[in-house]
């Protein structure tokens, strides 16, 4: 790891201002993803702002037709959240699966959406449910947000303070995990609620998370496995490297869009 | 070098540290505790699982800095007045390992995950061992030692 210099503000308005003072700084939320890239050299922040102790920033709140849950709350609080697993199962599912019991522990929703590494989980789940993205500054739609691979509309002095997700009145996700690493080869999060149908693919895209509207309509027409079971996904514009394929991809988004359309009926 | 302070098994632990420090490399280097072992370089093997404030992370992506004022136990904190845990007597009675290396990382899992599911199953002690890696045993006794020890602490 490089020299940087380490900062724990105590309010979220102290880490935006030196957000915004320091030279070159990047924040430390749960770190998951952030220290072990520290570790192989492959990231030189000259600041870490250490937001991972901030109060403030971990709570889970059920408001009417939606949930709010503060950006540094962890994923293993999220996967056991009474209020998550009543409201929408499919997302206290979605942050159980993320990592392993360790990087649950400390991993959080606001790190993971900021990083936008396009084999996360939570970009697919802000995508289908049609999150709205609070910041320090103003509030980001999330079809606006994820802008591409390791890209979001945040702004360098821009904090993720929650994330509010309505209920859907159908929701869930499929992801088949590469099997040395993990990370989704493919994760498809499906989900229908007053904001329309959607279906959001993770893993796959070359640009990230990104909706697959061939499928949304067809399920705008019905909603059952078999809607989607014969779409044949193009490979154009999706990963292909050492694990699989882009035409490998392209049939598992079908498998795991049919695989969350069915897990949404039982 | 920024001063900190940890509560490491039941005692109080200070030390100055490189910001850069990791929680493992504090723990094992500056506190000598060197049950706390580090299997890899990017944070997948889970050899280095302590409990901080109560519950299992990867010492190894943890700066010590930020340890400053929690609570910290490592496999050398399991045994009480020279009794083992329900854990290690586990691990001993069903030949949980065979190198020995992943065993602080696996125990200190198992002590977490029987806090928070007490009432384990084969197929949920696979699942949950997820991010500890073993290259001997095929986890087979591993598993066999994390029920024994479940039921031993009900």
């Amino acid at each position: 790891m490089y020299q940087f210099n380490y900062i724990r503000p105590t309010t979220l308005d102290d880490a935006a201002a030196q957000l915004g003072s320091a030279d070159d700084p990047k924040l430390l939320a749960g770190g998951q993803t952030l220290i072990p890239t520290l570790k192989a050299r492959l990231a030189m922040p000259s600041d870490l702002i250490d937001i991972s102790a901030l109060k403030e920033l971990a709570f889970i709140r059920a408001e009417g037709d939606a949930i709010t849950i503060g950006a540094g709350t962890t994923h293993a609080d999220v996967s056991v959240s009474p209020e998550v697993l009543k409201a929408i199962p499919a997302l206290a599912h979605l942050a159980g699966m993320i990592g392993d019991p360790a990087v649950r522990h400390r991993g959080t929703i606001g790190g993971s959406i900021a990083n936008n590494d396009p084999a996360a989980d939570y970009p697919g789940a802000c995508l289908a449910l049609d999150a709205k993205i609070h910041t320090t500054k103003r509030l980001i739609e999330a079809d606006k947000f994820f802008t591409g691979m390791f890209e979001t509309a945040l702004e360098p002095d821009e904090i993720i303070k929650e994330v509010t997700f309505p209920h859907p009145e159908k929701a869930a996700y499929a992801k088949f995990r590469n099997p040395a690493s993990r990370y989704a080869m493919v994760g498809v999060f499906v989900a229908k609620g007053p904001w329309g149908i959607r279906v959001a693919v993770t893993g796959a895209g070359q640009n990230g998370v990104y909706r697959c509207e061939e499928m949304e309509a067809a399920l705008a027409k019905s909603w059952t496995p078999e809607a989607v079971a014969n779409i044949k996904i193009a490979a154009k514009g999706l990963n292909s490297d050492m694990h699989g394929t882009a035409e490998y991809r392209a049939h598992l988004i079908t498998v795991m869009a049919k695989r969350a359309v069915e897990a949404s009926l039982t | 070098m920024p001063a900190i302070n940890v509560n490491v098994n039941g005692k109080s632990a200070s030390g100055e540290v490189e910001t850069r420090t990791l929680l493992a490399d504090f723990l094992r280097n500056s506190l000598g505790l060197t049950g706390t072992h580090v299997g890899c370089d990017t944070s997948q093997c889970g050899a280095c699982v302590v409990l901080l404030d109560g519950k299992a992370v990867k010492s190894c992506a943890v700066l010590a800095v930020q340890a400053d004022g929690a609570e910290v136990t490592t496999v050398e904190g399991l045994e009480v007045d020279g009794e083992l845990h329900p854990v290690q007597k586990a691990f001993r009675e069903h030949h949980g390992l065979q190198c020995g290396f992943c065993t602080p990382g696996m125990m200190m899992t198992a002590v977490d995950l029987i806090r928070r599911k007490p009432d384990l199953d084969e197929h949920t002690v696979r699942e949950e061992l997820e991010g500890n890696l073993c290259r001997c045993t095929g986890y087979h006794n591993i598993v066999k030692a994390v029920l024994a020890a479940a039921e031993d602490m009900r």
